[in-house]
């Protein structure tokens, strides 16, 4: 009787283990999206929320990581910079996700990162950005200054032979940043003042009569000429109508452009802006086959022909896999884990070479220059000619001058002081000071 | 469906092969041409592009024309150039650039671009100019000879002079004489200087500006005096320029507030909601476009009714549904139309996308009607000016000349006594506040071919308008007008010297102080109708 009794006892022990261990092993990852799906910045987020979901539907059918299924976490935070704060503390604190894909906006990031912080949370951010930033728990995987608008003018200076400078922004952190950065980099190689003309306007600006008129007669003082725009999203679309209609094309003043891709683009009819130029990490047109099938698998999954991808996808894209790789490295998604395995974690991007996790949390990059096509579509006209690593404190700002960010033991430290030698500020006071 | 085509695709390229070959048996010399051009290393192109114009081919132009606008590709496997005909979506449309037969469509993964880059299109725009020169139409020729200026090289020099003795039209002869000139500038001729001194095309301006800085004291003090002359003419072009910019944005900002000067200058209902309506009427301009592709200005004109219709209807189910229950209380109105406006928003980020959508802009509204070199009107606000004011004739004639107009001022006037003389109260206000909406969809039409059609269109031009409204006299047709128009040139007055962001802020806080000074804007209403 009681060795009847212990063996049912010991049964039922072992298969409840064994039940629990087997919902240990389904337990899905929760990946959370971040991304805003009403307000202004649907308009460019919602895209990336869909990226994301692809990638996750498509690592399942590899049969998920560590045996795991992804399942997604969605949240809108509505184009609401402090509702990206409550949305990503929900995402962590109820949900329990292990990773946040997520943020378009500077603002919106800078509002989420106390948050990643404290609940240690892991971030992936897909947009190129202003820099002078570096989170234990973000991971950039878009563009910083020196990826994106430092080779731009580079380009500019050395093969178009561009002597006077417009650096057109819309006025908050990210073009201040970047013009700032732009400016001493300028001046640093022999520009004069009064060849740099520096302009900002409100966002959504719609009447680019006046400052179009402008930079048609600040370029008619005898050097060669360009435009270098840091305008954002809506705005773009009159400007370069109004470009358009004035008559200046391309061969006389091109523009360069950080935020305008093939997304913006398709909002316009592209026939007068033929061969101005921008500068990105990605192109829809890159000719590679990894390329060509992600585009077909992103138009099957929208199933849409015309839809196009672009450059903060493909920054996704890279994170995603980079995520996946460390989960595999690490064998688990316990962050600070997956945190110590990522350093290092090298993927193949979509232009035909890999991207790797720096130690400052920034990837290495391409750096692609394309002219637009009049099918809204960019074709490469420059690259560097290797990848270039992310810097998160810019050399050309006084005050991140001698920063750098190496999240390695033993030094784990985001705004390491090479001058003084020793730790500073935590990133998000650094940050609030450089603004 | 797409395995069908596809295996359509491939079938019409099977075909198109088999039909090329006869025309293979006889090299086509154009064959070589392409070839070089689309192997040749950057260093080489400009060779093979004058190569292409020295084979004297009479299909040469389009090919240099399909060059510069990236149509030519050369095909990965055979390696032969063909033309794009249609480069959007997953397969391309391409032909033969020898026979023009259309090779059907292929994917456009099989294809491989011929690199062209801007300082290569810089020079391909001289040299098609130059191939434009033999044109026979004068105007051509004229249009052509000024894309000459400031791209005229050493090369270019002896064609164009043999060029300008040949020229009969005088229009011509002063453009090639003028772009010789820069060339000849450029190379330190003093005399030269002489030919640009009157001429206000920014290319002369640039060569006057580098031979200023030159070394040779002669040649800087020619430039200076010539510089001289044309500084004082570029002045007065740049008043004007201005005066018509802040014409152009004040007609914009009328126009977005004078639907809203009739539901709430003459109804007093506080409508939030009227940037949407403004939104609704660029959607339907869209929506119309997709309808009739291909023909955007016949759209474009069909879109002003439709416009005004979509917009009114709106406007009569808010009316009905919210407005006529918050009678007498504007707050409540304020925040349930600022509700709908958000709804309106979410509505067609999720109905229809949360992108923008491309609305085209016909022919013969692009580009710019030029008066010279120095000033030239953008076509598009040309003709928004015009719609604005005939709109704002249109509306006044309603107000004044109708029985609807009459009805309006008697019931915004005494609302019980136009009741008692038999006038429907109710159904005057839904006719106004439908006429009022149906306006803010025709600014929606206008505003399609200015700026983007998207979700957020509205909210930029709500600020706007109410601030037009309350500066020009709440319930005035003519202060919305005189309040639009001056405010707009105020704006780009005050904009080139402090900024886009400071020329805004300075105009609000303008019309703060305006408004404490005369609380009922420019133009009061007087008698009766202001004891209301």
């Amino acid at each position: 009787m009681s060795i009847k009794k212990h063996v049912k006892v010991g049964l039922s022990a072992l298969a409840l283990s064994v039940s629990m261990h087997s919902a240990a092993a389904e337990d899905p990852i929760k990946i959370g999206i971040l991304h805003s799906l009403s307000g202004t910045m649907a308009i460019s987020e919602t895209v990336l929320k869909d990226t994301v979901e692809m990638l996750i539907e498509q690592q399942n059918e590899k049969g998920g990581v560590l045996g795991r299924e992804l399942e997604a976490v969605v949240v809108d935070p509505a184009s609401d910079w402090p509702l990206f704060a409550e949305k990503a503390r929900e995402l962590l604190a109820q949900e329990e996700v292990d990773v946040i894909f997520g943020n378009w906006t500077s603002v919106s990031r800078k509002s989420v990162l106390p948050v990643v912080e404290e609940l240690n949370g892991l971030l992936f951010y897909p947009v190129q950005y202003e820099g002078e930033e570096s989170s234990e728990n973000v991971f950039y995987t878009g563009a910083a200054p020196n990826q994106q608008a430092i080779p731009a003018v580079n380009y500019l200076m050395n093969e178009i032979g561009v002597e006077r400078w417009v650096l057109a922004g819309t006025d908050y952190v990210y073009p201040r940043t970047t013009n700032k950065i732009l400016e001493t980099y300028l001046k640093d190689h022999g520009v004069a003042d009064e060849d740099i003309m520096v302009n900002y306007t409100p966002f959504g600006h719609s009447d680019w009569q006046n400052i179009v008129s402008d930079i048609k007669s600040f370029g008619s003082a005898g050097k060669k000429t360009a435009v270098v725009s840091t305008i954002n999203g809506d705005a773009n679309v009159p400007f370069y109508r109004e470009l358009g209609n004035q008559g200046i094309s391309a061969s006389d003043i091109p523009v360069v452009a950080f935020s305008v891709g093939e997304q913006e683009l398709s909002g316009i009819d592209t026939g007068p802006l033929v061969g101005h130029l921008a500068a990105w990490n990605y192109f829809m047109s890159v000719d590679t086959d990894a390329n060509w099938d992600f585009i077909d698998a992103w138009i099957d999954y929208k199933g849409d022909d015309t839809v196009v991808t672009n450059d903060p996808m493909e920054a996704h894209y890279i994170g995603f896999n980079m995520y996946i790789e460390a989960v595999k490295k690490a064998g688990t998604t316990d962050v600070d884990e997956v945190k110590d395995a990522i350093i290092g974690v090298s993927v193949p991007n979509l232009t035909g070479g890999y991207a790797t996790m720096m130690p400052n949390h920034h990837i290495t990059k391409p750096v692609l220059i394309g002219e637009i096509q009049d099918n809204g579509q960019f074709s490469v006209v420059w690259e560097t000619p290797s990848t270039v690593a992310g810097d998160a404190w810019s050399d050309f700002l006084p005050g991140s001058r001698d920063m750098i960010a190496d999240w390695r033991k033993p030094m784990f430290c985001g705004t390491f002081n090479t001058v003084t030698g020793s730790c500073g500020a935590s990133s998000g006071e650094m940050a609030a000071e450089s603004e | 469906m797409s395995i069908i085509r596809r295996s359509l695709t491939s079938l019409l390229i099977a075909l198109a092969c088999l039909m090329s070959v006869p025309a293979m048996a006889q090299e086509d010399p154009g064959r070589e041409l392409l070839v070089n051009l689309a192997e040749a290393p950057s260093s080489r192109v400009e060779e093979a592009i004058n190569a292409i114009v020295d084979s004297g081919d009479e299909r040469a132009r389009g090919w240099l024309e399909a060059y510069g606008n990236n149509r030519l590709s050369r095909v990965k496997d055979t390696g032969q150039v063909v033309l794009v005909l249609n480069n959007r979506g997953r397969d391309w449309e391409i032909a033969d650039p020898l026979t023009g037969e259309n090779l059907g469509e292929m994917s456009r993964r099989k294809l491989d671009r011929v690199a062209i880059n801007n300082a290569i299109r810089g020079k391909l725009e001289g040299i098609m100019a130059m191939l434009d020169l033999n044109a026979a139409d004068p105007d051509v020729r004229e249009a052509s000879a000024a894309d000459m200026m400031g791209k005229v090289d050493a090369a270019l020099v002896a064609p164009l002079q043999a060029r300008l003795e040949k020229e009969e039209s005088a229009a011509v002869r002063d453009r090639i004489e003028a772009a010789l000139a820069i060339y000849r500038v450029e190379q330190g001729d003093i005399e030269a200087v002489e030919v640009l001194a009157g001429s206000l095309h920014p290319r002369a301006r640039a060569a006057l500006n580098n031979a200023a800085a030159s070394d040779s004291p002669q040649l800087v003090e020619a430039a200076n005096k010539a510089l001289a002359s044309i500084e004082q003419k570029l002045k007065l072009n740049k008043a004007a320029e201005t005066l018509y910019f802040g014409l152009s944005m004040g007609s914009v900002l009328v126009l977005a507030a004078i639907g809203l000067a009739i539901t709430f200058g003459v109804m007093g209902v506080i409508n939030m909601a009227h940037g949407e309506l403004i939104m609704l009427g660029a959607y339907t301009t869209w929506g119309v476009q997709q309808l009739l592709p291909g023909q955007p200005g016949l759209a474009l004109l069909l879109s002003i009714p439709a416009g005004f219709l979509v917009a009114a209807i709106a406007g009569i189910i808010i009316e009905r549904s919210v407005i006529q229950h918050l009678k007498g209380r504007p707050l409540e109105t304020l925040l349930a139309t600022f509700g709908i406006s958000l709804i309106l928003q979410q509505l067609v980020r999720t109905v229809i996308s949360p992108q923008n959508r491309t609305v085209v802009t016909p022919e013969w509204m692009s580009g710019s009607l030029v008066i010279n070199d120095a000033l030239s009107l953008t076509l598009n606000r040309l003709y928004v000016m015009a719609f604005a004011l005939i709109v704002f004739a249109a509306l006044m004639m309603i107000m004044r000349k109708t029985r609807l107009g009459l009805d309006v001022r008697a019931v915004t006037q005494n609302r019980a006594m136009a009741r008692s003389m038999g006038i429907k109260a109710t159904k005057v206000d839904i006719l106004t506040f439908a006429l009022g909406s149906g306006v803010a969809g025709l600014a929606g039409v206008a505003l399609s071919q200015l700026t983007n059609v998207g979700p957020n269109l509205g909210q930029n031009y709500i600020i706007d308008s109410f601030m037009v409204v309350v500066f020009g006299g709440v319930g005035n047709l003519w202060g919305t007008l005189i309040a639009g128009l001056s405010l707009g040139t105020i704006n780009q007055l005050l904009e080139p010297w402090a900024g886009a962001v400071l020329a805004k802020i300075i105009v609000l806080v303008f019309i703060i102080l305006f408004i404490q000074k005369r609380p009922k804007g420019l133009f009061p209403q007087k008698g009766r109708a202001a004891e209301n």
